[in-house]
């Protein structure tokens, strides 16, 4: 399979009060064609901004460093007119909250058509054949009598497959997913994750999915990346890293997930919370919160290295941690 | 958008306002100290014509039979006669309202036209100096008596560099807009920084709305974006300032028509005060008063066809 | 995070930086505008060179100079004592015209609040009808029928100002009833009356506070365009209205006249706006 898309050493600077900030650091990872990966952590760990940062939908005020390659072409840098051209056609993203993502004073229709005006040569009957299709392939009912209603004449479920059938209107090569599930009920959270499975596999889509459910992962995604403090701390595919992970922010998160196939154990929590983002220190950002830090954590940055062929982890403890958390418990 | 159930809706709502104008409208001359009669005529009547005026107004009846007189009157469109020119109030309120209702289209038009494009300007540069500058103009502008502006612009662009005539009304249809130009611009200067500050925010909120991100990560075109998604959320509010500040501008025209000479119902209002002329200012007062209601139907139904959500 | 509670509960915005203590420039402005306006207004005869009402025959339309900074009118007054003196008025204008509707409005916002129903349903509807007439316009009406004069003008401002601070006072009076200490208060078995005025008020009166500064600002604006229409203050007496309106005629040959009062208006109302903005900006923090 052929690299989509390859980010090395992307920084990303938000104006805040205090001055620029870094909302994430030198993030690295690779996605193949039709892979998908999951991008966890906790809210400010810098996943929604690592996603932005991709297409540039950052606050006006923001600094993209490092390199974003797509099919091989650099991104960063790249003029806004080339960007946009690549936002939604090949590259398409959708959000948490549908209510506020979709315009809520246009039909739901136009927000279809609006973007297969800009990527596509359909004329108008064909872009209004083409949204009722969109709206059909996402499990609306009855599409062409939903074509002119408004956003808030859908439920919520139904909103955020509009959303999605908005996002692929162009069939992109890549879906961004920021926590498209959060703001739904759970067995409607099922439906979605199903449906964007389906959808990936018909329409042979990569994704990122952004979120901070490990058990949403664990479902609709190969490979996981996990963020703390602006970084990647820990990646692999989800098999690697959830049998063994190799950091301890993973195994904290593991840890207070309650699973129904282990025997009952108790469920436990991270301590602490994770810095602001005025204050990241010279080490390991995990370490104040951390069970296993040795004074090496404390003075020097662990940089993410390869612990088994595809798995790599951010600790200086990463090769000893199956052994010291079964020391522990 | 607009469902037929909405405007039906809000065509009702505008019954017990106007029922509250015709009864604010006929208390205002009962204010009058002591006997409205003698008012009326002033010191010089005699008591005989006090009398007959007297009991011409009906004033010796009841207040609820001189307020059903009144009202039914009204209802019929007569607003009574000018005492300072024997005619009908109804027909003098008819000859002057077009160019005042001409002077609050154009002022309300100018003001647009100046709120929107800097209100964009200086949400776009949001904290930089044209967003400085911009805000620090309107504040000014804010605190700005409408006839000190008024006789300002007259001086320099009528007076002075003889663009505009000094005052007036024209002719001809184009001559009237000629004629209003000042006037309106004295008018929509105000209303204008009222409404950029409120745009401004608005257009800032709708910015950073989550729809807006979204339409850019559709790959629309920034020009599109603007527009289609961003000036359309924000103008719903500002919308709703526009209507409740159709009042203030009607007010303002009254003092606007004074300072350059124009012969509409704001012009009427002063002249029928130093004339005494109680009949026609009430009636003034009356259509006036409608108008604003019926604006602030037009601004509500204006405002249920961009925002969807409205008319339900 | 305490033990036990989930993980990813969104991190709480730690406090990093000491919450800056410093007032907001605006409201600094205002106050500094405001103290030069009431300084004025309270001592015109010690700033003003001249006596703003004697005639000098043989200083007629005088353009500025450095014996007349502001020049002199067509009766030789000299215009800087004449708008220095103005201060006295049009700050009382601003005062007298909105301290009453602001008391009475406040108070009645609060009862239609508390009990809202019926109550409150008549006050919207009372509300409804007062806006669709154009404020000046009511005001003038009246002030018509009353006859010219500042008495007057309170009387017309009074009976039409107050709905505005009982509207917005009514609406955060609603908010305030519903949080637990209005309760707490109905437990110790407080009356109505009490809980009203002692408890919510207080938590209840900062908008109508920051609007009685916008509200100042717009009755000079009203104040001094009724006398420049001769419906408020009379002449000679100096009030910048009437000023500006002595200057019309001589506009364009004695600019003088009228410039110097509007700017005077147009500085004393920045004062008060910059000082409601900064009042606003002040309760913003707090909350």
């Amino acid at each position: 399979m052929s690299t989509l898309l390859s980010v090395s050493g992307l920084t990303t600077r938000l104006l805040t009060p205090a001055g620029l900030l870094a909302a994430v650091e030198d993030v690295d990872f690779t996605l193949d064609e039709r892979d998908s990966l999951g991008l966890v952590g906790e809210s400010g760990s810098g996943k929604s901004v690592t996603m932005r940062s991709l297409l540039r939908l950052l606050p006006q005020r923001a600094e993209v460093e490092g390199s974003v390659r797509w099919r091989g072409r650099e991104l960063v840098g790249l003029p806004e007119n080339a960007l946009r051209a690549l936002r939604g056609r090949e590259i398409a993203m959708i959000f948490q909250e549908p209510m506020s993502a979709l315009n809520p004073v246009l039909r739901i229709g136009l927000q279809i058509e609006e973007s297969l005006k800009v990527h596509t040569d359909l004329d108008r009957a064909g872009r209004r054949a083409r949204a009722v299709e969109l709206l059909a392939l996402t499990g609306i009912p009855t599409p062409e009598r939903r074509l002119d209603d408004f956003p808030h004449q859908f439920s919520g479920g139904m909103r955020q497959r509009a959303m999605i059938a908005i996002a692929l209107a162009a069939s992109p090569a890549l879906l961004l997913a920021d926590e498209p599930t959060t703001a739904l009920d759970v067995t409607i959270q099922d439906q979605i994750l199903h449906l964007l499975a389906r959808l990936r596999r018909e329409m042979g889509m990569a994704m990122i999915l952004v979120t901070h459910d490990l058990a949403v992962v664990a479902e609709s995604c190969e490979r996981v990346a996990v963020m703390y403090a602006g970084r990647i701390v820990e990646r692999g595919t989800v098999r690697q890293v959830f049998a063994a992970p190799r950091h301890p922010y993973t195994l904290g998160l593991l840890r207070s997930v309650p699973d129904g196939d282990r025997p009952r154990q108790k469920l436990r929590s991270i301590e602490g919370t994770p810095p602001g983002l005025g204050n990241r220190t010279r080490g390991c950002a995990f370490q104040p919160r951390c069970g296993f830090a040795t004074a090496q954590c404390a003075t020097d940055r662990p940089p993410l290295a390869d612990i088994a062929p595809g798995h790599a982890a951010a600790c200086w403890q990463a090769g000893r941690l199956t052994d010291l958390s079964r020391e522990a418990a | 958008m607009l469902s037929i159930g909405y405007v039906l809706k809000r065509l009702l709502q505008i019954i017990p306002t106007l029922v509250f104008i015709v009864v604010v409208t006929f208390l205002i001359v009962r204010l009058l100290p002591g006997d409205p009669a003698s008012a009326i005529l002033g010191d010089k009547a005699t008591d005989a014509e006090v009398a007959r005026l007297h009991a011409e107004m009906g004033l010796d009846r009841p207040l609820i039979v001189q307020f059903g007189n009144f009202a039914l009157r009204v209802v019929q469109g007569d607003l009574g006669t000018s005492t300072a020119v024997k005619l009908p109030v109804g027909r003098i309120v008819l000859d002057r309202l077009p160019a005042t209702l001409l002077l609050t289209v154009m002022a309300a038009f100018l003001a647009l036209l100046l709120a929107v494009p800097l209100a964009f300007v200086a949400a776009l540069r949001q904290g930089r100096l044209g967003d400085t500058v911009i805000q620090g103009c309107f504040q000014v502008g804010l605190s700005m008596p409408v006839f000190y502006v008024g006789l300002i612009l007259l001086t320099v662009f009528a007076a002075g560099l003889r663009w505009f005539p000094v005052g007036g009304y024209g002719d001809t249809y184009l001559l009237h807009l000629y004629h209003l130009f000042l006037p309106a611009l004295t008018l929509a200067l105000s209303l204008a920084a009222v409404l950029m500050r409120n745009l401004r925010t608005a257009i800032l909120d709708a910015l950073t709305a989550d729809y807006a991100d979204f339409a850019r990560a559709k790959g629309l075109p920034t020009r599109v974006v603007l527009f289609r998604h961003v000036l359309r959320n924000a103008l719903i509010s500002t919308v709703t300032l526009f209507g409740l500040n159709i009042g203030t501008l009607l007010g303002g025209a009254v003092i606007t028509e004074t300072v350059f000479a124009i012969p509409g119902a704001g012009r009427l209002m002063i002249d029928s005060i130093y004339a005494r002329d109680y009949p026609t200012i009430q009636g003034l007062t009356l259509v006036l008063a409608v108008l604003v209601s019926v604006a602030f139907l037009l601004t509500d139904l204006v405002q249920a066809s961009l925002d969807p959500r409205v008319a339900q | 995070m305490s033990a036990g509670a989930l993980p990813f509960e969104p991190a709480k915005a730690t406090p990093t930086r000491r919450r800056k203590l410093a007032l907001p420039g605006a409201l600094i402005a205002g106050l500094l505008i405001l103290a030069f306006s009431l300084t004025l207004a309270f001592f015109p005869s010690l700033f003003a060179p001249f006596d703003p009402l004697k005639f000098d025959y043989k200083a007629i339309l005088k353009p500025p100079s450095l014996a007349h900074p502001f020049g002199t009118d067509n009766f030789g007054r000299d215009m800087l004592s004449r708008t220095i003196h103005a201060y006295t008025l049009d700050m009382q204008i601003a005062f007298f015209a909105t301290i009453v509707p602001m008391l009475a409005g406040t108070a009645i916002g609060t009862i239609v609040g508390y009990y809202g129903g019926l109550l409150e349903t008549l006050f919207g509807r009372l509300v409804d009808g007062v806006i669709t007439f154009p404020f000046i316009v009511l005001v003038i009406a009246i002030v018509a029928v009353l006859g010219p004069g500042l008495a007057n003008m309170y009387v017309a401002i009074g009976l039409v100002g107050w709905v505005f601070y009982a509207r917005l006072v009514a609406g955060e009076m609603k908010v305030q009833k519903r949080l637990d200490y209005a309760d707490a208060g109905r437990v110790m078995g407080y009356g109505d009356m009490r809980i009203a005025f002692r408890h919510l008020l207080p938590n209840a009166v900062s908008p109508a506070l920051v609007y009685w500064m916008t509200d100042m600002a717009l009755c000079i604006l009203l104040g001094t365009s009724l006398g420049y229409l001769g419906l408020g203050a009379q002449p000679p007496a100096a009030e910048w209205g009437v000023l500006i309106a002595g200057g019309k005629n001589f506009f364009t040959t004695a600019w003088w006249i009228s410039i110097f009062p509007g700017i005077a208006i147009v500085l004393t109302g920045l004062g008060f706006s910059l000082l409601g903005n900064g009042l606003a900006e002040l309760m913003k923090v707090k909350r």
